[in-house]
């Protein structure tokens, strides 16, 4: 028999979970299920007004998306942004982090204030501020390349460019949470271990190499998989900046999923969009997770 | 005073130099919001306004209604704010304090769905809440940021931390539950439910895709919604949309700059999952 205080507080346990488990039960995993089953369907504009219109139509969404050149254009726009925006920023993370954290450095808040601010920016106002940063004739960032003879570059109007100025727009946007991240980690990081190492006469080099990278092995994992998840899910960028162009360039999966399903209303492929990157990010996860298990 | 080597003065140098990368988009801002219609694009550019003006900021408020954006968004992210706190602090003080059977496993499969990208359900929830007659309304776009698996995470390893022996001194009184959790468990988590606040009130100011599809009405845009359509018809008006991004970041700056070691807290929180 329980006591009446268990009961007591299990009774309380349940209207202190009530609203938070109701609301993400009604808007987060009833839609995620949704979904999964909207992807099977062909609800279009037509289904909104009435949904006993739409059919069951098995997987024919997703070998559509397997046949459409945008989609897979798309996807490749997005699997270029991660790869190169992802290891990108985790080391430009890991640099400012060594910076911050040094022992010889002074004013350390100020530095760690400077580098996290534009975390906390509006994504679409920084994306409008780089937009002018980037243009070929007026932009700041052409005028400073051509003072050391660079350029000019279109960065937003040549296909070759468009996505690697996002990146560098994700980059210098984000580097400074991971930075926190990774300072948290190197502060964990036995301070005999260099003690000892600069007894037997290791260099800076060395030190980084032997003591530095192996300490900060499971942030490396932390940082680097949550950072390519965030990475898949890049939209606001191209929205704003390039509305997915110059011809297609940075049209990433996300926006592409947008458009299908609130431009065009083609909530079947939409969802179906929805699914495939709900499938790259549980590998993601996954793959953390292995690894994680592999280091203990 | 120790003397600066040569080593000191190269850190710094870099130290200084990705300060400046870090600064400069944001400086340039500030500067053209307040510069002459046309000046933002002068050759060799103007690094300060040479004759500053208000009018860029005049036009938003007076011409393009962003007086309207700016208050849309000012009262969806108090409310997301406030409402998210008590229901994560709530759910998150229950899976750290109040047994019932199964909790524990309840907790990690709910962490588990960390990972699905909001995205996902993104379209259906837009098709429930059309249903319902909540697009276009404060309440339609607020109510997926209400409950948040993250914030009940954030609150739950803090609480863990709370001594039993406080609680059940309470109980021992003849305090009820809720009275408990007001009184007692509350003021002890203060430092975390901080936190939360902040970190809420960032991405609701800042969040883009979500009221972009369900406040389609110009009315109930919020900033960055208002801005990113605003740059459709005046991109080649620099300063106004500089001044349009200013007002739209500055609050969240501010924000960050007061309650700055709440985030560091959340974020190294965020990263050692228990």
């Amino acid at each position: 028999m329980r006591s009446s205080l268990e009961k007591r507080q299990m009774r309380a346990a349940l209207w202190f979970l009530a609203p938070a488990l109701l609301l993400l039960l009604v808007f987060f995993f009833l839609p995620v299920v949704a979904g999964l089953l909207l992807g099977l369907t062909d609800f279009d504009i037509y289904a909104i007004g009435s949904p006993g219109n739409a059919r069951f139509v098995g997987l024919e969404n997703y070998a559509r998306l397997l046949t459409n050149d945008v989609f897979w254009r798309s996807l490749g726009n997005t699997l270029f942004f991660v790869a190169l925006g992802g290891p990108l920023s985790v080391a430009v993370s890991l640099g400012a982090a060594m910076l911050v954290d040094a022992k010889l450095t002074r004013l350390r808040p100020l530095f760690r204030t400077i580098y996290f601010a534009p975390v906390v920016t509006t994504l679409v106002s920084v994306a409008i501020i780089w937009r002018y940063l980037y243009h070929p004739r007026y932009g700041l960032l052409n005028h400073v390349l051509g003072l050391v003879g660079v350029g000019p570059i279109d960065w937003l109007g040549d296909p070759h460019w468009a996505m690697p100025a996002i990146v560098l727009l994700a980059v210098w946007k984000n580097f400074g949470y991971n930075m926190l991240i990774f300072v948290a980690g190197l502060q964990a990081v036995p301070a005999e271990l260099y003690e000892a190492a600069a007894i037997d006469g290791a260099g800076g080099w060395q030190r980084f190499r032997h003591i530095t990278l192996p300490g900060l092995a499971p942030t490396f994992l932390f940082v680097g998989v949550t950072t390519m998840i965030g990475y898949f899910q890049v939209f606001a960028e191209p929205y704003v900046m390039t509305q997915g162009g110059p011809l297609g360039s940075t049209r990433s999966v996300v926006l592409f999923m947008y458009e299908e399903g609130f431009r065009w209303w083609r909530i079947g492929t939409a969802s179906a969009t929805a699914v495939v990157l709900l499938l790259i990010t549980l590998a993601g996860a996954l793959l953390q997770f292995r690894l994680q298990k592999e280091r203990t | 005073m120790r003397r600066r080597g040569p080593q000191s003065l190269l850190l710094h140098a870099a130290l200084v130099t990705t300060s400046l990368v870090s600064l400069t988009p944001l400086g340039w801002m500030a500067a053209a919001a307040f510069m002459q219609p046309g000046e933002a694009n002068a050759l060799p550019p103007h690094l300060l306004p040479h004759d500053p003006t208000l009018q860029n900021f005049v036009a938003l408020f007076t011409r393009l209604d962003m007086a309207r954006a700016f208050l849309n968004s000012a009262v969806i992210t108090v409310l997301a704010t406030v409402l998210s706190v008590f229901v994560n602090a709530m759910a998150g003080y229950a899976f750290a304090k109040l047994p019932f059977p199964g909790r524990d496993r309840l907790f990690k499969r709910l962490a588990s769905a960390l990972v699905v990208p909001a995205q996902v359900g993104m379209l259906p929830l837009f098709l429930l809440l059309r249903e319902l007659g909540l697009v276009n309304t404060y309440a339609g776009v607020l109510v997926p940021y209400l409950a948040s698996i993250f914030g009940i995470f954030l609150v739950r390893q803090y609480a863990l931390g709370v001594s039993d022996d406080l609680l059940d001194a309470a109980r021992v009184d003849g305090a009820g539950e809720l009275r408990i959790f007001a009184v007692i468990v509350l003021p002890v988590i203060r430092p975390i439910l901080a936190t939360l606040a902040a970190f809420t009130f960032l991405s609701a100011w800042n969040d883009f895709m979500w009221p972009l599809i369900v406040l389609s009405d110009g009315h109930m845009a919020t900033l960055p919604v208002a801005l990113a359509s605003l740059v459709g018809e005046h991109v080649q008006d620099t300063e106004l949309m500089m001044a349009g991004s200013m007002l739209t970041i500055l609050p969240a700056l501010v924000v960050f700059l007061v309650f700055q070691r709440f985030f560091v807290r959340g974020i190294t929180a965020g990263s050692v999952k228990g």
